[in-house]
């Protein structure tokens, strides 16, 4: 009886060995370990034996019983990490396909340069002001000390609609209604929009266009308030090292007026084809308000006193991304737009 | 305004700055010098020529063989211009000459024939074309008899110089004459200002013999002065002259009108010069002029005049169109013996109205309009007087014939330093102050810590104290001014809730996909009203530039679709574009009722990930599921109501709206709109923005998460097409009350299984209770009587 039992053992193990896969082995573990498996057969000839022999066969059957069980779970081990290695191998991808696309718009270059500048007087305590594009001549010249037959008025060749109406030439007559309607109270507000000017569509100028404006309006607003101011404007839009300087020009809205560089952001000073090689580029015009234009909107210009601003974001977008021609922003080519995609912070 | 630098040391010392950096300087005092031009730039080894023999070319019928006397030799030269003769003084570039645009003269053999050299003409010197005298603009230039031969043309004739180009603001009108800028750099650069000498030898017969003046128009011709000049001989002007005109612009054309526009130049004051015989009355009569008279101009248009235009007469007819230009009838010209010198000033709003009427404007008109300086009348017709006799070889009638009744007195301006420092943010010293005062020859009194300051004439733009502010600053230098921020209370800033709701919608629309477009707010009058929701009347502007951009547009799509059309055309398929931006509709008001409208156009693929099988193009429900998406953004109900309008599809549009007013459309284009916009299947919107941002926006408060399961229960339905799944919904949504928390659309069918004019469409029902968790019992209940109801209102229910 030892012999047989020895005799299955060998050949179980020697199963065992040979199995191939998970189910083989399995068909092992139900030949011999299986209810009616030889070793339950044996089990259940023990009766036959005499009683002084049972237990040590009882012994001997259990010992043969363990090992056989215990090769057999050590080799399912190592068939089922076979068996799941040929699975992850059959389901291997090429991970350099593309992904799918996830949708996304970007903002008009435009918008993306004004809402720069707003954020950033908004961070230091500006209010954003809008206002017809359709627009009274009072509000767009006259209240601006440009009073009809001014010379200045043929800066600005102009579309009309009657006599009176205008698209309007700058965002500057939003600055008149704001004054009026604050009734003498102190004002900081920026104010961006679209504008049109009798211009003829070509690189550098196109009949509709933005800009954006500041007012500031206050007890002794000086005019070292607008540099300071002008000065966090451009290091903040242009980097950290750009030094302004002001030069003066002419608004009939402003007194003194000015007209704001800055170093050149490309070439720092040095002179490159962005500055024309003068080291410096012309940003914005500016200038105190003019006494007429405070004392046309209620307002006492020997007591209240302010500095305006006013921008071109085509100009800005143009030096900041080195945009050649000033159709791109209308012709909505979307190999154009879709380039201001990413962010640059 | 060109400055010529040579010409400008007439009357102040320029120190010997480079000319760069007297520009900087100029500039950064306050106008701007856009341009520094080197007359000479590329110039060199350009000799006078003296022209011995002209010879056709044997070989070549517009050329000619010319043996030039150089100076150091005599040389062959071939030259094609058609006004070489012998007897010349040429302007000769020798081998080894350089000409602008880097063209370098060598040694050259034409049809067989030697040429060392070329005669050139001004152009070829880089003279414009327009400012060559016409007797030399076709051909070579011939320079005077008394030419020194060999000596070099650029020293000789002025050429070595460099010409300032400064851009003026309408305010500095007084730099618009070589005093003027005389003036401002001495101010800049701390130097006196000579100004011209005038002497000349009268006759003893007075003008007053010759001529009598008549102002009928005192108040737009306050004064006019005229010399007559006698025995003149009309002829070419001498060469200095000639080149300062070209430098500053002006083509020379014989002295007489040479010497009116050098003088306009030198003190900025217009002058007109009238042949005193073509006159025929002696007599000057300033008056406005007859309805619809009529007068040829110099430019040779004959000009119909209303009574608003000031005339020059002879008592009779009009030989000027006064300050603007003169008339042909009393042109000066070779046969011109006496002439009359015109000096007048003109009040500037009548001279702009003329200019503005005829379309005409000129040196002259463009000076008066911006205003003369009353102080230079007199001087300038003085030495206009003295410029004749000394190159026309004229005799100056004594005195003038005058009529004066100009107001000249000085401005005076009161400030007082404080105020100057406090508008600054500065602290200049009064001594300072009172030195730039002095530069600028502002004359100054101090009294009581105020500055009384008398203003030339010639600075009409300086009028109140803040004038003088900017005097003081600009030539103080704008870079002393120290930076500060304004010493105001603190305010808050930030975007109204409108300006946040738009960033809202824009942020939106790009996360969903969209490109930000801006298209023009100007259009054709036939796309003005295209696709607009509300057609009012057309606004059109007085004077377009193109009919393309002459009216107003009321939508925003015309102008999207063209920039969809102008993608596809180059070749980007899909194109997902929106815009936001006003329409301009016409309202009660004069101004116009201006909408911010929100507007998207999409065409093309929408989802194109093809390599895995899926491929999406756009379609009607791609753009109302981003409707639906920004309508919950906003937290606000929009509903779809089936709709027709021109240009779109008559069974794919809807009009969209809230709490029932129609806020904007939605459609796919009409095919017949789509082949005329060359587009495939397009897909519009176009919604009031101003409408949507109407109500203020609920606090958001949030809802408990459920604690109790859902239970979800479907119902296919057999439906006629005709019948709206939006109706069936509803009803559905009637018969389930509070317990229905949610009906979908899951499925569609409309195809062979069905009659002829069915179509299958199955609900899915979610019924909740956030009190407990519902039985199947409860549900059951509920879900009977939805059934019920659809059965009651005709649908068949499919199993
Ligand atoms: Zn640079």
């Amino acid at each position: 009886m030892e012999a047989q039992l020895n005799e299955l053992k060998t050949q179980a193990l020697d199963k065992i060995a040979a199995a191939s896969n998970v189910k083989e082995l399995n068909a092992v573990r139900v030949a011999y370990l299986g209810k009616k498996g030889p070793i339950t057969d044996l089990l259940k000839g023990m009766g036959k034996l005499p009683a002084e022999e049972r237990p040590k066969m009882g012994a001997l059957v259990n010992v043969v019983r363990e090992e056989v069980t215990a090769r057999l779970e050590e080799r399912m081990a190592i068939l089922e990490e076979q068996a799941i290695n040929e699975k992850l191998q059959s389901e291997t991808i090429d991970i350099t396909l593309p992904g799918r696309p996830v949708k996304s718009g970007n903002a008009h270059p435009l918008t993306r340069v004004i809402e720069e500048i707003e954020d950033l007087f908004i961070s230091m305590g500006y209010e954003i002001e809008e206002g017809p594009e359709v627009e009274k001549d009072y509000y767009n010249f006259e209240a601006l000390n440009l009073p009809k037959g001014h010379p200045a008025r043929d800066m600005q060749d102009s579309f009309y609609i009657s006599e009176d109406i205008l698209l309007r030439t700058h965002t500057s007559p939003v600055q008149a209604r704001t004054m009026e309607a604050k009734g003498g109270e102190p004002i900081k507000i920026i104010c961006p929009g679209k504008v049109y000017r009798r211009d003829n569509d070509d690189a550098t100028h196109s009949h509709q266009f933005t800009q954006i404006e500041g007012l500031v309006i206050g007890e002794d607003i000086r005019m070292s308030d607008l540099k300071g101011t002008l000065s966090v404007f451009a290091k903040k839009m242009f980097g950290e090292d750009r030094e302004i300087r002001l030069r003066p020009s002419f608004f009939p809205f402003t007194e003194p007026s000015v007209e704001m560089d800055i170093s050149c952001f490309k070439c720092g000073g040095e002179g490159c084809n962005v500055c024309k090689k003068t080291g410096w580029i012309e940003i914005l015009g500016a200038g105190m308000v003019h006494p007429n234009v405070l004392e046309m909107a209620g307002y006492d210009s020997k007591r209240l006193t302010g500095f305006a601003f006013g921008m071109g974001p085509e100009r800005i977008a143009m030096l900041k991304y080195g945009i050649e021609d000033i159709r791109h922003f209308y012709t909505n080519d979307v190999r154009f737009l879709s380039q201001f995609q990413r962010t640059e912070v | 305004m060109l400055v010529s630098i040579k010409w400008l040391k007439d009357y102040v010392n320029t120190q010997d700055l480079p000319p760069a950096e007297l520009g900087e300087k100029i500039t950064r005092a306050g106008i701007e010098v856009d341009a520094v031009i080197d007359r000479s730039d590329g110039l060199s080894n350009i000799v006078v020529g003296y022209v011995e023999s002209c010879e056709k070319h044997p070989e070549a019928d517009k050329l000619s063989i010319c043996q030039v006397n150089v100076g150091e030799e005599t040389t062959q030269i071939i030259c094609g211009a058609p006004n070489i003769a012998a007897g010349q003084n040429v302007i000769v570039a020798r081998p080894g000459a350089r000409l602008p645009g880097g063209m370098k003269i060598k040694k050259a053999k034409l049809r067989g024939e030697e040429s060392n050299g070329m005669i050139c003409s001004l152009q070829e010197l880089g003279i414009e074309g327009k400012l060559v005298p016409k007797a030399y603009a076709e051909g070579i230039y011939v320079l005077p008899e008394n030419a020194e031969v060999g000596s070099d043309v650029i020293t000789n004739f002025d050429l070595d110089d460099t010409v300032l180009e400064l851009g003026l603001t309408p305010n500095r009108a007084d730099a618009m004459s070589m005093l003027g800028v005389a003036y401002e750099v001495g101010a800049i650069l701390e130097e006196e200002v000579k100004l011209p000498e005038i002497t000349y030898t009268e006759a003893e017969d007075t003008a007053s013999s010759m001529l009598t003046l008549n102002i009928d128009s005192p108040e737009a011709n306050p004064l006019y002065v005229a010399k007559v000049v006698r025995g003149i001989e009309v002829k070419e002007s001498p060469m200095w002259l000639q080149q300062r005109l070209m430098a500053a612009g002006v083509r020379p054309h014989n002295n007489v009108v040479d010497v009116t526009n050098y003088v306009l130049m030198e003190y900025g004051q217009p002058l007109h010069a009238f042949d005193y015989d073509l006159l025929e009355t002696g007599n000057i009569t300033v008056r406005h002029a007859k309805k619809d008279e009529l007068i040829t101009t110099l430019d040779g248009n004959e000009r119909k005049l209303s009574l608003n235009n000031l005339v020059i007469t002879n008592g009779e007819k009009p030989v000027a169109l006064a300050g603007v230009m003169g008339g042909a009838n009393s042109e000066v010209s070779k046969n011109t013996k006496t002439v009359v010198i015109e000096s007048a000033y003109f009040e500037s709003g009548s001279i702009r109205q003329t200019s503005k009427e005829h379309n005409l404007r000129s040196d002259a008109s463009s000076r008066y309009e911006k205003g003369v300086d009353p102080n230079r009348v007199i001087p300038a017709a003085e030495r206009a007087a003295q410029l004749l006799s000394e190159l026309a070889g004229g005799e100056v009638l004594a005195g003038s014939v005058i009529f004066d009744k100009l107001q000249r007195e000085e401005k005076v301006v009161h400030v007082s330093p404080d105020f100057i420092n406090s508008r600054l943010g500065m602290k200049i010293r009064f001594d300072d102050m009172l030195d730039i005062l002095n530069r600028l020859q502002f004359k100054t009194e101090a009294m009581n810590n105020q500055l009384m300051i008398s203003v030339p004439t010639r600075r009409q733009d300086i009028q109140i104290e803040e004038d003088i502010v900017e005097e003081i600053a600009r030539l103080y230098g704008y870079d002393e001014i120290p930076s500060t921020l304004p010493e105001t209370a603190t305010t808050p800033g930030g975007l109204s809730p409108y300006q946040q709701k738009r960033r809202i919608v824009r942020n939106y629309m790009e996360g969903a996909g969209l490109l930000q477009a801006t298209t023009y707010s100007l259009t054709s009058e036939k796309s003005a009203t295209q696709f607009a929701m509300k057609q009012t009347e057309l606004t059109r502007l007085l004077m377009p530039m193109s009919e393309e951009r002459s009216t107003l547009r009321q939508s925003i799509l015309p102008h999207l679709l063209e920039s969809v059309s102008y993608n596809t055309a180059r070749r980007t398929d899909s194109v997902a574009l929106y815009e936001t931006g006003s329409v301009f509709l016409k309202g009660h008001d004069e101004l116009l009722n201006e909408e911010e409208h929100l507007a998207a156009a999409i065409t093309g693929l929408w989802l194109d990930n093809s390599w895995q099988g899926e491929k999406k193009a756009v379609d009607f429900f791609v753009l109302k599921g981003i409707v639906e998406g920004l309508a919950a953004k906003l937290d606000i109900e929009l509903e779809f109501e089936r709709g027709e309008m021109d240009g779109l599809h008559p069974g794919r549009t809807a009009f969209i709206t809230l709490d029932g007013r129609r806020i904007g459309i939605i459609g796919q284009l009409h095919p017949n709109e789509q082949k005329a916009r060359d587009l495939k299947t397009t897909i519009v919107m176009e919604l009031n923005l101003a409408e949507l941002f109407k109500e203020q926006t609920e606090p958001l408060v949030y809802t408990q998460v459920p604690r109790y399961p859902s239970i979800t229960r479907d119902v296919a339905l057999v439906l006629s097409k005709i019948v709206e799944a939006g109706t069936i919904e509803k009803l559905i949504r009637s018969a389930g009350g509070k317990l229905l928390k949610d009906v979908r659309v899951f499925d569609l069918y409309e195809g062979d299984n069905l009659e002829a004019g069915k179509k299958s469409v199955a609900f899915s029902l979610t019924y909740f209770d956030p009190e407990k968790t519902l039985t199947d019992e409860e549900v059951t209940a509920v879900h009977d009587k939805v059934v019920g109801a659809l059965k009651e209102s005709g649908a068949e229910l499919r199993s």
